[in-house]
């Protein structure tokens, strides 16, 4: 936390927001009063069964759809104004390649976009390809990688701005369980070298708590937040945390707050 | 191994196969032409029609190149206007509805019939009318595939360019355009052949007296079976160099298409 001034002002801050997909048969509420502060630096998880809201919160803070009430800030500016700003980089759960670019291309596309120069470019692609471990890769394309590798790029295409906030929408979410596990533990190690908040959309309880610092749990009809669990495992997300006690019981807290105890809900209403 | 064989085996029947059936073709042909002598007033032996094609080689390439041209001019200018208005249709809805009925009309307009009132409208000099045609039947299957292609991109990849913050150019630029290139080379490959048929047909019916079309109806009412035959297989390659050069377009293209 070196960055003093940057800790100052908060990655995300929504208050009151929701929205309302206007269907064919009525309206539909999305989400409903969702406050929520993710600081810089952050690992916050959003879990929760489908239609409970969590993509539609992730989209709204990167203004891909517009709230239908409330304020939502991102790095103290509204979510529009940091878009156009490319205050954040995402990653979706399809990675999303262009097929018709090299991996290097992928990678740049946001730079390229941004009329970075070419050589500043390629210094920035190399940087990324080797933090993501596909160095010998960027030659090569999409249909030439595994599943586990275009998600990669995808992440690395994502971290090109050097964004201090990720955004990732189930981006393991169609891989297997092996790649999955190996993915997380690079997550975890490129979140804490870059410094970026990271805001994580999943339905995995166990990847939810292996990675973050806390599980928003949401809820659904009309998706909301429900409680938040704090994940005390800041410096020691390792193979051997995935083993611990401590792991276990975390994932037991998420589950129950998930599943939710009849009469507690009763009383929080 | 016996797989490598059989790939092997299956290569060769691809190139045989359609070989073979064309010098058994030959042979039969030559047999009912030039020994049983029982072939209709215009049919000539392959050899009496390969004899011309060598002999008049000069100026059956001269007629050639004037329908390759008008061809491909026609293709060229019919594809930037399918392009363009095909873009335009995509960018706003009023003129894709103003366009559909226009498109609409040349697709069920059979070209050709038109093709004598061009020609007169431009006078007896000029390919005008020729390129006209040409271009008139290479638009409507670009535009249509064109069109579609331009409406084929991925929700995600959209997410992505709205997310970078990508201005309405670079969009069309990165995404929509690479995304609609196999559509565009399917396009110009129907569009291909049906340029120099249209081009090649266009001269029956007047314009100035050069062109493989001219030439073949020619040839043909004052009993020059051979010579007409002759340009006939002229046209055959005329029409082989554009579906080639479409088709291996078509392929690279579609090399690196999403799915």
């Amino acid at each position: 936390m070196e960055h003093g001034r940057a800790d100052a002002v908060h990655a995300v801050e929504a208050s009151g927001v929701g929205k309302v997909f206007a269907g064919r048969s009525g309206e539909v509420v999305a989400l409903t009063d969702v406050d929520l502060t993710v600081r810089a630096g952050e690992f916050v998880s959003l879990i929760g069964p489908s239609g409970c809201g969590k993509s539609t919160l992730l989209r709204l803070i990167a203004d891909l759809d517009g709230a239908s009430s409330g304020a939502l800030t991102v790095f103290g500016k509204p979510a529009h104004q940091a878009r156009l700003d490319q205050d954040y980089g995402i990653a979706f759960q399809q990675a999303g390649l262009l097929p018709w670019r090299t991996v290097a291309e992928n990678i740049a596309l946001p730079l390229e976009l941004h009329r970075v120069g070419k050589e500043q470019r390629r210094a920035r692609v190399a940087e990324l390809a080797e933090l993501v471990h596909l160095g010998d890769f960027v030659d090569r394309h999409p249909d030439q990688l595994s599943g586990g590798m275009q998600q990669r790029v995808a992440i690395a295409r994502a971290l090109a701005a050097s964004p201090k906030l990720l955004l990732m929408d189930e981006p393991f979410g169609a891989l297997d369980e092996m790649t999955r596990e190996y993915l997380q533990s690079e997550l975890t190690r490129i979140a804490a070298e870059t410094g970026a908040a990271v805001v994580f959309v999943t339905h995995s309880i166990p990847e939810a708590v292996f990675l973050s610092d806390r599980v928003v749990v949401m809820s659904p009809r009309p998706g909301r937040i429900t409680d938040i669990v704090e994940m005390p495992f800041a410096g020691e997300r390792d193979e051997a945390l995935r083993e611990s006690p401590a792991y276990f019981e975390r994932v037991t807290a998420v589950r129950e707050a998930l599943h939710g105890a009849p009469v507690e809900r009763a009383n929080e209403r | 191994m016996s797989a490598v064989t059989a790939g092997a085996r299956d290569g060769w029947l691809r190139v045989a196969a359609p070989v073979a059936v064309g010098v058994l073709g030959l042979l039969l042909w030559f047999l009912v032409v030039d020994v049983l002598e029982a072939a209709p007033r215009m049919l000539p032996s392959p050899i009496a029609i390969a004899e011309e094609l060598v002999l008049r080689s000069g100026i059956i390439a001269e007629d050639m190149a004037v329908t390759a041209t008008n061809a491909l001019l026609g293709l060229g200018v019919g594809a930037v206007a399918a392009l363009v208005l095909a873009g335009l249709a995509m960018a706003s809805r009023p003129v894709d509805g103003m366009l559909a009925p226009i498109v609409a009309a040349i697709a069920v307009v059979p070209i050709v019939a038109v093709t004598p009132i061009l020609n007169t409208m431009f006078g007896a000099s000029s390919q005008f009318g020729r390129v006209a045609v040409a271009a008139l039947a290479a638009f409507v299957p670009i535009f249509v595939n064109v069109l579609r292609g331009l409406r084929q991109t991925r929700p995600v990849h959209r997410d992505l360019l709205r997310a970078s913050a990508a201005t309405g150019w670079q969009r069309f630029r990165v995404l929509t355009l690479p995304t609609a290139l196999p559509y565009l080379t399917t396009g110009l490959r129907i569009a291909g052949s049906l340029a120099v048929i249209s081009a090649l047909v266009a001269e029956y019916f007047g314009g100035p007296a050069d062109g493989i079309g001219t030439a073949i109806a020619t040839y043909a009412k004052s009993g020059r079976a051979s010579l007409a035959w002759a340009y006939v297989a002229g046209g055959i390659a005329i029409g082989l160099v554009f579906f080639l050069v479409t088709a291996l377009l078509e392929r690279l293209a579609t090399r690196r298409s999403p799915q």
